[in-house]
C-alpha cells in the first residue's frame, strides 16, 4: 500500500473530493497546513505599507491505497489541481506497510 | 523503526494518551485534521435547511516506535479507540529510516 | 424655538446606536461567508460608514431633507450642511437641533446601503463597489427618502406611514439586493461547493447588537423622549422575539433549532416592526414578527430551490420584512396610540391600508429598475465583478492583502 500526500491549492480541494468520490476513493484525511515552493511567499498589507507572508495557506490531502491504485490517484490529482500556475503544489508518494480499520480490527488491502 | 499514525475520533485523544503514557509511550505528534471513510460527511443546519459538511473533525496521532512495539501501540490505539461505530478512524504503519534528535544530534532507535 | 433637553438627548443616543448597527451589520454578514471572504465582507459595511457619512454632509442630506421640489426631491438650500446647525427645525424635530436631526438621519442613509451588501459577497469588485454605493445613495436613497419622509415629499402628502424606514431602508435595500445579485451572477461553484459559515458566533454577535441598536433606530424615530419612544421601543423588542421564537419553532419541525437561523429570525421581525413600531399595539408587534419570520423562512427556501444567488437573503429578511411591515402599519396603526398616525384596516380605514399598498408598490418597483441600470452601468464601466482568480484565492487576500485567523 502507498500513502499519497499531495499538497494542493484549498480553493481545489472540492472539485478534487468530488472527483475522487466518483472514481470510488472516498476516504481521506486532509489538513490545512502552510507551504512554500517556488512560489516563494507573499506581501500582504499592514497599517501602512506591507509585511511578507513566507508561508501561504495549502491543503494537505492524504490518501492511502493499495498500489495499484497510485497511478489513478495521481492522475485525477493532476486533472483538477495542475492549473499551469506557481502554487498548484506537489504530490509525494510514500509506503505503507500496515492498515488496520479501528472499529472492525480488519488489517489490510480490503481496507482502504 | 515505525511511525504509527492513527486518525481518530478528537473525545478518544485523552484517553489514548493516558494508556500511551502507562505504558511508557510518552512522545507522539498530534494535528487537527479532518478526514472521511465510509462514513463521508455530516449534514448542519443552515438559516434554513442544511448544508453538507464532507469532511468531519479528527485528531491524526504520529508516533515513530522501534518495529517490535509497533504491534504493542496498535493494540493500545484499538483497545481505546474502538467503539464499534462508524467514524472509530484508521492506522497507518509506515517505515522510518532515520530518527535524530535534535538537541544533541543522536540518531536511531536510542532516541525513541 | 427652545430646545427641549431630554429629547435632544434621546436622539443623540440614538443616533450613536444606529451608527453601532453598521459595524454589527458587517459581523453578522462576515460569520456567514466563507472565511477567505470574513474581512472583505466586514470592510463593505464599514466602509460605507465613512463614505456615506461624507456624502451625506455634502448632498445626500440636501436632497433628501432639503427644501421641496415637486414632492420628488429635496433642493440644494442646505448643500454641504449650509443652514443647518444648532436651531431646531420645526417641521421635522422641534425642540432637537437641527444638526441632531441631520445626524440621526445620517446613520439611517449609512446602514441602507450596508443592507445590500450581502447580495452580492464573495465576489464583488471593490472599486465598483463604492461607486454603485455612491450612485445608489444618490439616485435611490435621497429620493426616496424624500418622498415619504421630506416634508412636500409625494408619499407623506398622501398619508403614508413608514415611522423608522420599512419603506425607505428595507424595501429599497431589500429590492435592491435582488436587482444587483441578477447583474453581479452567482458565486463560482455555488450550489455546488461547500460553503461553509466561516464564523457563527460572530453572526450571533451581530445579529444581537443589531437587535440592540434598533432601539434606537425605532425609538430614536420618535424624535421626543416619550410615550412613543416607549411605544416602539417596546414593538420593537417584541417583534424581534415572536420572529426568533417562530423561526426557532419552524427549524426545529425540520430538524434541528439552530442558532444561525434563529439570529436571522430576530433580524426578520425587527426589520418587519420598523414601520409600524411607532404606530401598533405591543401586542399586534408580536403578531407582526411571528408573520414576518414565516413569510422571510419560506422565501430563502423559495430562493434557494430556483439556485438563486442572492448569498445572504438581504431580500427575504429585509425586502420582504420591509413589505410586510408596511403593509401592517396599514392593518394595525392605531390614531389613539400616535396622534401622528392614522388608524389602519382593524380600527376602520381601509383607505390608509391602500395607501400602503401603493408605497410598496411604487417603492419596490423604482429601486428594482434604477438599481438594476445602475448595477449594469458601473458593471460595464468599471467592472461590479472581482476576477476569477481573486474570487478563487478570496477577496480578503486578493483585494485587501489581508488574511484572518
Amino acid at each position: 500500500m502507498k500513502k499519497i500526500e499531495a499538497i494542493i491549492k484549498p480553493e481545489k480541494l472540492e472539485e478534487l473530493r468530488e472527483a475522487l468520490d466518483a472514481k470510488g476513493f472516498f476516504g481521506m484525511t486532509i489538513t490545512e497546513v502552510k507551504g512554500r515552493g517556488v512560489q516563494r511567499g507573499i506581501t500582504l498589507e499592514w497599517r501602512v505599507g506591507e509585511y511578507r507572508v513566507e508561508f501561504l495557506p495549502k491543503v494537505k490531502v492524504e490518501i492511502v491505497v493499495n498500489a495499484k491504485d497510485v497511478d489513478t490517484v495521481i492522475e485525477v490529482i493532476l486533472a483538477i489541481c495542475s492549473t499551469g500556475s506557481v502554487g498548484d503544489g506537489k504530490i509525494f508518494v510514500l509506503p505503507v506497510e500496515e492498515v488496520v480499520r479501528i472499529r472492525t480490527r480488519e488489517r489490510g488491502g480490503a481496507v482502504v | 523503526m515505525k511511525k504509527i499514525e492513527a486518525i481518530i475520533k478528537p473525545e478518544k485523544l485523552e484517553d489514548l494518551r493516558e494508556a500511551l503514557d502507562a505504558k511508557g509511550f510518552s512522545g507522539m505528534t498530534i494535528t487537527e485534521v479532518k478526514g472521511r471513510g465510509i462514513q463521508r460527511g455530516i449534514t448542519l443546519e443552515w438559516r434554513v435547511g442544511e448544508y453538507r459538511v464532507e469532511f468531519l473533525p479528527k485528531i491524526k496521532v504520529e508516533l515513530v516506535v522501534d518495529d517490535k512495539k509497533s504491534a504493542e501501540v496498535i493494540a493500545i490505539i484499538i483497545g481505546v479507540c474502538k467503539t464499534g461505530s462508524i467514524g472509530d478512524g484508521k492506522i497507518f504503519v509506515s517505515p522510518i529510516e532515520e530518527v535524530i534528535r535534535i538537541r544533541t544530534g543522536e540518531r536511531g532507535e536510542k532516541v525513541l | 424655538m427652545n430646545i427641549n433637553s431630554g429629547d435632544t438627548a434621546w436622539v443623540l443616543i440614538s443616533t450613536a446606536l444606529v451608527i453601532l448597527m453598521t459595524p454589527a451589520l458587517g459581523f453578522f454578514y462576515g460569520g456567514m461567508v466563507r472565511k477567505k471572504n470574513l474581512l472583505s465582507t466586514i470592510m463593505l459595511s464599514v466602509v460605507i460608514l465613512a463614505l456615506i457619512t461624507v456624502q451625506w454632509m455634502l448632498f445626500g442630506y440636501t436632497l433628501a431633507f432639503g427644501p421641496d421640489h415637486g414632492g420628488i426631491i429635496g433642493g440644494l438650500d442646505w448643500l454641504g450642511l449650509m443652514k443647518v446647525g444648532g436651531a431646531p427645525h420645526a417641521g421635522y424635530a422641534p425642540g432637537v437641533p437641527h444638526l441632531a436631526f441631520m445626524a440621526f438621519q445620517l446613520a439611517f442613509a449609512v446602514i441602507t446601503p450596508a443592507l445590500i451588501t450581502g447580495a452580492f459577497v464573495e465576489r464583488i469588485n471593490f472599486s465598483g463597489f463604492l461607486v454603485f454605493t455612491l450612485l445608489w445613495s444618490t439616485f435611490i436613497y435621497a429620493p426616496v427618502a424624500h418622498w415619504i419622509w421630506g416634508i412636500g415629499g409625494w408619499l407623506r402628502a398622501l398619508g403614508a406611514l413608514d415611522f423608522a424606514g420599512g419603506a425607505v431602508v428595507h424595501i429599497t435595500a431589500g429590492v435592491s439586493a435582488l436587482a444587483v445579485a441578477m447583474v453581479i451572477g452567482k458565486r463560482k461553484g455555488y450550489g455546488k461547493d461547500n460553503m461553509e459559515p466561516s464564523n457563527i458566533p460572530l453572526t450571533v454577535l451581530g445579529a444581537f447588537l443589531l437587535w440592540f441598536g434598533w432601539f434606537g433606530f425605532n425609538g430614536g424615530s420618535a424624535l421626543s423622549a416619550g410615550a412613543v419612544a416607549a411605544q416602539a421601543l417596546v414593538a420593537t423588542n417584541a417583534s424581534g422575539a415572536a420572529a426568533a421564537l417562530t423561526w426557532m419553532i419552524i427549524n426545529w419541525s425540520h430538524k434541528r433549532p439552530s442558532v444561525l437561523g434563529f439570529s436571522t429570525g430576530a433580524i426578520a421581525g425587527l426589520a418587519a416592526v420598523t414601520p409600524a413600531s411607532g404606530y401598533i399595539s405591543p401586542l399586534s408587534a408580536l403578531l407582526v414578527g411571528v408573520v414576518a419570520a414565516a413569510l422571510s423562512y419560506y422565501m430563502i427556501i423559495f430562493r434557494m430551490k430556483i439556485g438563486f444567488d442572492e448569498s445572504l437573503d438581504v431580500f427575504a429578511c429585509h425586502g420582504v420584512g420591509g413589505i410586510w411591515g408596511i403593509i401592517a402599519t396599514g392593518i394595525f396603526a392605531q390614531k389613539a396610540l400616535n396622534p401622528a398616525g392614522a388608524n389602519g384596516l382593524l380600527f376602520g380605514n381601509p383607505h390608509l391600508f391602500f395607501i400602503q399598498l401603493l408605497t410598496v408598490v411604487v417603492v419596490a418597483g423604482f429601486s428594482f429598475v434604477v438599481s438594476y441600470l445602475l448595477a449594469k452601468i458601473v458593471d460595464t464601466m468599471f467592472s461590479l465583478r472581482a476576477k476569477d482568480n481573486e474570487e478563487n484565492v478570496g477577496l480578503d487576500i486578493a483585494q485587501h492583502g489581508e488574511s484572518v485567523y
